[in-house]
């Protein structure tokens, strides 16, 4: 395991008495991609504006590379930020806004020269130097506040919904660039979004937040997988989420039925929530043995690589199926789901937990 | 909205303004140009040159540039206060700080009038403090006070409107970057607000240079400024070629002084937005 | 240091604030002094406000005042209006001809204004007087009007217009029960506007009126040569009051009510 290059001490953060942040305590690699994911509200903007220096936090500490900076100004911070909308300097050219923090630190123009053309090229707009910023396209105007951002050497970049603005294949493209920046220049990104693809797509560490409290933290991998709790199942990709009965360890029952499970440790007749991802749903004929829930197939929409379906079993509940092969509506389909493919969670006990999540 | 015919709806307004812009204004050219016999002559401009034309315009310029700047100085911080404090358009504070522009610009000198006169309010306090009676009225400075007074909220709608439209990240961005705030300052908001800025010393500028009012009512006749020397022309002297001369030179610096103005800015009509 | 830079701002404020303010706040405490003396209180009084209702001068040059500015709104209103949506359909050199020459009330020296239109009526022979006046003001207020005006104009689509048609409106109905709803913020704004602005002037009326008529500031300016009346500070603290009251009226009125609503 790598070193912290940030620690993030218990961080609250309120506005107008309403809690933004609560208590927030994050350790981020040296060298890591991290994403703060959540819906809008969720906090994550504010946590970012925190450990860029434009918020104060009302109580709690932010360490970089063990120092104390909670009450560093931003402009004494080792570490720089992309803005949402580029923030870009309208009244200056590209390179005079690529240069202006290595000019506020009297660089050599010399210096500030290869400075420039090295982002340039590094971001793909060699050639760019004089160029206006109104000339430029939403994905350029990128490119340059990440060049403007990394001639300053931060060892920790700051990336706030960078590509919200842009469109979906523009995104797809600036994602591979990111990565390849990152590995470029080997230093830690943040990064926030509420898009979740983009999250499991980019970085090596995922946090999800939501109410301003983190409600899982790990690997794409595990958050996808294993989400904790209902939040985080529901907000990292499509899923059904089915109220279910912990019989006993490797047995849950769903509707009725009893599905096999690879969880245990919930205790007897224990009520959990129950995540199974729409293309983990298989659908097999009625009469096929391996069926455990019966129900009609209800709805279907084609989305080029695979189709989206819906199937209603009696109890009313909407399957939501993701699959390749084509089952009309009005067929009546037996379901079947693979014992690994169940995802047991602990159900909140009260509204508040609700919020809480299984934070620890 | 885009027909032939419903461009004949402007005729009437068009009408109007030959008759009421254009032809009063070739009038006053004429006048300009011409001799009480009406004959062609550059004397009327050249009377600018005489030393009792000359004098008031050099005070006017001096005047009005100095009421400009400390208008500037005055409404700037203001501005930025403001905006720090993320006071938004339709809040009370903002329309406390331009509801004078609408109240009578007379009656708001009038009331500098009373504080500043030989028996007025500010000596009617310096008596009775048993401090010795200041000469205030009649003096270049309350001419200045006067201008100031009537002209800020004219200085700091622009700035606000202007200061109000930059980004917040814009301004973050800069510090990001290790910018201090002398540099957050010099080197983006004021580069940034320098339509509103045009806006505000136009706003200001004009109506000091051309002023008369201000000097009677503050300065006594004794403060004599150029609009005070083309209105005597009209209302007491009756010299209209004269006067007419003199308003086209006033004219014409008011013209330069706004194209040298509006050469710092390239991008026009940034700033300017409605009123209130 | 964030204090410190709080306390600063907030005395900064309360200094411009001061600043702006004493000298009316000044004015409308005189106008209940019982006493011609600028310096002493010597007790309060309804006396100038009873003095100045009595006053011949002062009711005509206020009556004069709100009817010129009411009618030279409503015309250069209407005038102005009419005209933006006309100019809207130029061909945009006859457009920025007609823009450059309404702009050139708002651009030049007042004084040039008001001397070129006194000198041109008089050249042609018109009295100078009350419809002086108010043709003066309709020509100052019409450039406000009609920059208010254009941009809803510019906004206010054709498809609307003409769906109008479609449905079996004519143009009158069309113009009265479309596009004029749609261009009524920018309308009642340009009202608005030209109504203060007419309050407000004194340099154009000055040389556009004729002797024996007066507007508020035209009385001020004359009164202040002979001597400031006490009735005069009554005059003006009536002023203020209206000026503020109709403008957090129209200012703010219109949240209260939303609020209010939900």
């Amino acid at each position: 395991m790598s070193r912290n290059l940030l620690e993030l001490q218990n961080i609250t953060k309120s506005y107008d008495g309403q809690l933004i942040l609560d208590d927030l305590t994050l350790d981020i690699h040296e060298n890591s991609f991290v994403t703060f994911l959540g819906p809008s509200g969720c906090g994550k903007t504010t946590t970012l504006r925190i450990i860029g220096g434009f918020e104060k936090p009302d109580k709690g500490r932010v360490l970089f590379d063990g120092k104390d900076i909670t009450n560093l100004p931003a402009n004494k911070r080792q570490l720089n930020t992309v803005f949402q909308k580029y923030a870009l300097f309208p009244h200056m050219s590209i390179e005079e806004n690529i240069a202006f923090g290595l000019r506020i630190k009297n660089k050599s123009e010399s210096y500030i020269k290869d400075k420039i053309k090295y982002a340039l090229k590094l971001v793909n707009l060699d050639g760019f130097e004089k160029r206006s910023i109104d000339s430029l396209s939403g994905g350029q105007q990128q490119r340059i506040a990440i060049a403007r951002a990394i001639v300053n050497e931060p060892r920790l970049l700051l990336l706030d919904e960078p590509l919200g603005a842009l469109d979906l294949k523009l995104r797809q493209e600036m994602q591979y660039e990111l990565i390849r920046l990152k590995n470029e220049l080997g230093i830690t990104f943040i990064y926030v979004t509420h898009d979740q693809e983009e999250a499991l797509t980019m970085s090596d560490y995922v946090v999800v937040m939501n109410q301003g409290y983190i409600q899982q933290a790990g690997s794409p991998e595990q958050i996808y997988n294993e989400p904790e709790n209902a939040f985080v199942a529901d907000f990292i990709g499509d899923s059904n989420i089915v109220p279910g009965v912990m019989l006993r360890d490797y047995l849950v029952r769903i509707f009725g039925a009893e599905f096999k499970c690879i969880d245990a440790g919930f205790g007897v007749n224990k009520p959990v929530d129950v995540v199974i991802r729409p293309e983990d749903v298989e659908i097999v004929d009625d009469d096929d043995p391996r069926a455990i829930l019966h129900g009609e197939m209800t709805h279907i929409i084609f989305k080029g690589e695979i189709y989206e379906m819906e199937c209603t079993t009696p109890d009313g509940f909407e399957w939501l199926i993701h699959s390749t092969e084509l089952h009309e509506p009005g067929k009546k389909v037996g379901l079947y789901v693979k014992p690994s493919n169940i995802q047991i969670m602990n159900k909140p006990e009260s509204e508040d937990e609700e919020a809480l999540g299984v934070e620890e | 909205m885009k027909n032939k015919s419903s461009r004949y709806l402007a005729s009437p307004y068009i009408i109007w303004i030959v008759g009421f812009i254009v032809i009063p204004l070739l009038t006053i050219v004429y006048y300009g140009f011409t001799d009480r016999s009406g004959a062609f002559t550059l004397s009327n401009l050249a009377e600018i040159l005489v030393w009792e034309n000359y004098r008031p315009l050099y005070r006017s310029l001096i005047l009005s540039a100095a009421s400009t700047l400390i208008c500037f100085l005055l409404a700037y911080p203001l501005a930025m206060i403001l905006r720090w404090y993320k006071i938004g358009r339709g809040s009370i504070i903002v329309f406390i700080f331009i509801l004078p522009m609408w109240m009578n610009s007379l009656l708001r000198i009038l009331a500098w009038q009373t504080l500043l006169e030989r028996k007025g309010v500010i000596n009617g306090i310096l008596t009775a403090m048993h401090l010795p009676e200041q000469h205030l009225i009649n003096t270049t400075a309350a001419v200045l006070i006067g201008m100031v007074y009537d002209f800020l909220p004219f200085m700091i709608l622009p700035l606000y409107n202007a200061l109000m439209k930059i980004d917040d990240n814009t301004i973050n961005a800069a510090y990001d970057l290790g910018a201090s705030f002398w540099q957050v300052l010099t080197k983006i908001m004021l580069p940034l607000t320098v339509p509103g800025i045009v806006s505000g010393v136009t706003m200001v500028f004009v109506p000091a240079l051309t002023t008369f009012a201000i000097s009677n009512m503050l300065g006594g006749g004794k403060i004599y400024l150029i609009g005070n020397v083309i209105e005597q022309e009209f209302m007491q002297d009756s010299d209209w070629n004269q006067g007419s001369g003199l308003s086209l030179v006033l004219m014409m610096f008011v013209i330069v002084s706004m194209l040298i103005v509006n050469h710092f800015d390239d991008k026009k009509d940034m700033g300017r937005g409605g009123v209130i | 240091m964030e204090k410190l830079k709080d306390t600063l701002s907030q005395c900064y404020l309360a200094f411009i604030v001061l600043f702006m303010y004493a000298p009316i706040v000044t004015l409308v405490a005189l106008s209940f002094n019982n006493g011609r003396s600028r310096a002493q209180w010597s007790g309060f009084t309804f006396d100038w406000y009873a003095e100045m209702w009595a006053d011949q001068a002062i009711m005509a040059a206020l009556r004069n005042t709100i009817i010129i500015a009411f009618v030279s709104a409503f015309i250069a209103t209407v005038l102005g209006t009419i005209a933006a949506i006309g100019i809207n359909n130029m061909r945009s050199v006859s457009r920025n001809t007609v823009m450059s020459i309404t702009n050139i009330p708002m651009l030049n020296a007042d004084i040039v204004t008001g001397i070129s239109m006194m000198l041109c009526f008089i050249a042609f022979g018109v009295s100078l007087g009350f419809h002086t006046i108010l043709i003066a003001h309709i020509t100052f207020n019409l450039p406000y009007v009609i920059l208010s005006v254009m941009p809803k104009v510019r906004q206010a689509s054709k498809d609307t217009y003409e769906a109008a048609l479609d449905l079996g409106a004519t143009p009158v109905q069309a113009f009265f029960k479309v596009v004029l709803p749609e261009l009524m913020p920018g309308v009642t704004s340009g009202f608005m506007l030209a109504f203060t602005m007419s309050l407000d002037d004194f340099i154009i009326t000055h040389f556009t009126r004729g002797a024996g008529i007066d507007t508020i500031s035209t009385l001020v300016y004359s009164q202040v040569r002979k001597g400031i009346k006490p009735t005069m500070y009554a005059l003006s603290t009536v002023i203020f009051l209206t000026v503020f009251v109709v403008l957090m009226i129209g200012n703010f009125a219109p949240e209260w009510l939303k609020k209010r609503r939900k």
